[in-house]
């Protein structure tokens, strides 16, 4: 995660406080979402940024998991998402989001 | 209607070892922060050899040596398969190497920025005097200083250096003492832009054959700005690089997109020709220094060389309707506006399927599209995966919700109407263009009837603004009908109108 981004994750949640913050992540590979979902979580794992460190433990999701989906209006998900759905390995992003989350996530 | 078309290309690469490891952002800012770091000590060991580039077949893909159907049959990863006999020179271009290129960065310097020590210069002086291109140059080139001199600029003067095989050779002195748009490091970075865009479109005047004084304008489309601390990006490169190359009847302009810079140009010098405004435009780039060597500290992890060793350069014409070239479809334009959104599926459809809607055109009409041609022997080992091809998934995909193939067909849509990726990561250089030089070729000798370019580029990195951008344009087979100027009929139709009249007044004769 670049380092403006997380910057920002982490002043938003100073301010509103890391239990009322959702991360959503729109990467299309598993392992930088995984890379993503681990910086809001467990901190940045390369060393170089804000969250270097830094346990936020954040709620975090990706756009193509069912929590999202389900939670969306169906034909907006559709005309968003529905095409990558088709071109992304959901099944690998999802398993991969939930390893970071059943392991980093404190909320 | 008649269109302007495609008329040549020009396609460089220029290997730059040592500029990668002292002016690629990855190094310098790594050497300002850990000087001692064991990623700068490895650089060495991870470093090709200029004749491991030109063997190297993406490269020979992009100077024209090696089709992209025919990259597609190398095994990969490319660089464990280098090329036997691989040439320097392509059909559409040329592999240059460096101490050449210092040689040119001299010839294409108006204001003595640069100084080569002597000794380097006269070897450089030589293999340019053999060199078809530049044989007339040389003697810009002067006799060069002496090594304390060299050191004297750098040492007092702020001049940024210059290193062959890890020794020192010259400088690119700054342009201003207290300047901060003309420091050393900011004049270097447009000089190497300058001479590679130069260095491609003196290919480009070769290989059309085309009088360069029949050049009427340039737009230069790269990523640099040059200009002073009162006007920053004031230009104009285009108009530089023409000098250089020696169209004097041209002037031009620098465009500004990121990497859908070329594609914008290619739109933009086509409705230049169109109206009749010019006759000939060229459009122009050459290559970014602070990209060399990007995802070095990747490579270097996995263990391969820095493949993102070259600067690349490319140059296209754009002229009036020959009849026989392919045709730039101005008609069937895509555009992301500011109103299109940013998910994936609104980009794709505003670059991919409306301007096919406007020709009443399927996903499947276009046999090949150009998209962000990345290497992925390059990006898939930093982890940025494969560009080209989830690019073809996600305009394949796009296909099946509108009904235009299968799903079961959507592999074989990425192979058939997709392309390996074999363009360095330059920003601008990867983005639709590399193709244009094969889809000349394809659209005239070859078996293909309609391709699509596609640029896109990033402008949030600028921080104006938080959008993306993109835009497309359709290039066709030329039906080989012309248009007499200024009528809007082509010529045969005119024929057909004389036929036709004839007839109706030799039946008024016979009447009468």
């Amino acid at each position: 995660m670049d380092l403006e981004n997380q910057n920002r994750v982490k002043t938003l949640t100073e301010k509103y406080g890391a239990e009322n913050m959702l991360i959503l992540l729109g990467a299309a590979e598993a392992e930088s979402a995984g890379l993503a979902a681990e910086t809001v979580t467990n901190g940045d794992p390369t060393f170089a940024g804000p969250l270097a460190g830094v346990q936020l433990g954040l709620k975090v999701y990706h756009a193509v998991e069912p929590e999202f989906k389900d939670a969306v209006n169906p034909d907006v998900y559709d005309e968003q998402v529905g095409m990558m759905e088709m071109v992304l390995d959901v099944d690998g992003i999802v398993e991969e989001m939930n390893n970071i989350r059943s392991e980093f996530c404190k909320y | 209607m008649s269109f302007p078309v495609i008329k040549g290309t020009g396609y460089v690469l220029v290997h730059t070892p040592d500029i990668m490891h002292h002016h690629g952002t990855t190094q310098s800012l790594e050497r300002a922060a850990h000087p001692d770091s064991e990623y700068l000590k490895s650089l060495n060991d991870h470093t090709r050899s200029y004749e491991d580039v030109v063997a190297y077949a993406p490269n020979q893909t992009y100077i024209g040596n090696l089709h992209p159907e025919e990259l597609r049959n190398v095994p990969t990863p490319w660089f464990q398969n280098g090329l036997e006999n691989a040439q320097r020179v392509g059909t559409f271009g040329e592999i240059m190497p460096q101490d050449e290129f210092y040689g040119l960065m001299k010839i294409s310097d108006a204001f003595d920025l640069v100084s080569l020590e002597e000794g380097f210069l006269k070897k450089a002086k030589e293999k340019l005097e053999a060199h078809p291109l530049f044989k007339e140059d040389v003697a810009k080139m002067g006799s060069g200083d002496t090594l304390a001199d060299v050191e004297r600029f750098i040492k007092d003067h702020h001049a940024d250096p210059l290193f062959h095989e890890g020794h020192l050779v010259g400088c690119v002195k700054r342009a201003h003492d207290v300047d901060v748009s003309l420091t050393a490091h900011i004049i270097f970075e447009n000089l190497v832009s300058k001479a590679s865009g130069v260095l491609a479109m003196k290919h480009l005047v070769d290989k059309t054959g085309l009088d360069v004084n029949s050049i009427d304008y340039v737009i230069e489309c790269s990523e640099e700005a040059c200009g002073d601390m009162n006007q920053r990006g004031g230009g104009n490169f285009a108009k530089a690089i023409a000098e250089v190359v020696g169209a004097v009847n041209a002037t031009g302009s620098d465009l500004r997109a990121f990497c859908a810079a070329p594609t914008h140009a290619l739109i933009e010098a086509a409705a230049l020709v169109k109206a009749g405004v010019y006759e000939n435009v060229v459009v122009v780039a050459g290559g970014a220094t602070a990209k060399l060597g990007m995802n070095g500290k990747d490579h270097v992890k996995k263990e391969m060389p820095l493949l993102e060793d070259v600067v690349g350069g490319f140059a296209v014409l754009v002229s009036q309707n020959d009849g026989v070239n392919p045709v730039i479809r101005t008609d069937l334009i895509g555009r992301h506006t500011v109103g299109t959104g940013s998910s994936p599926q609104a980009v794709i459809t505003s670059l991919i399927t409306a301007p096919l809607d406007k020709g009443g055109l399927k996903i499947i009409d276009i046999d090949k599209y150009s998209v962000e041609m990345q290497n992925p022997d390059i990006t898939k080992p930093a982890g940025a995966g494969d560009v080209p091809e989830a690019n073809y998934k996600m305009i394949g995909a796009l296909g099946v919700k509108r009904g235009d193939l299968e799903r079961a067909d959507l592999a074989a849509f990425v192979t058939k109407h997709g392309m390996p990726g074999w363009a360095p990561t330059q920003g601008h250089i990867p983005s639709g263009i590399p193709y244009v030089g094969y889809a000349q070729q394809d659209l005239t000798t070859g078996d293909l009837n309609k391709t699509m370019i596609v640029g896109k580029g990033s402008l949030f990195l600028a921080r104006m603004t938080n959008l993306f951008d993109g835009v497309s344009v359709v290039l066709e087979r030329n039906s080989g009908e012309v248009e007499a100027p200024g009528t809007g009929v082509s010529k045969n139709e005119i024929k057909e109108m004389i036929v036709e009249a004839m007839k109706e007044l030799a039946a008024q004769l016979m009447k009468e």
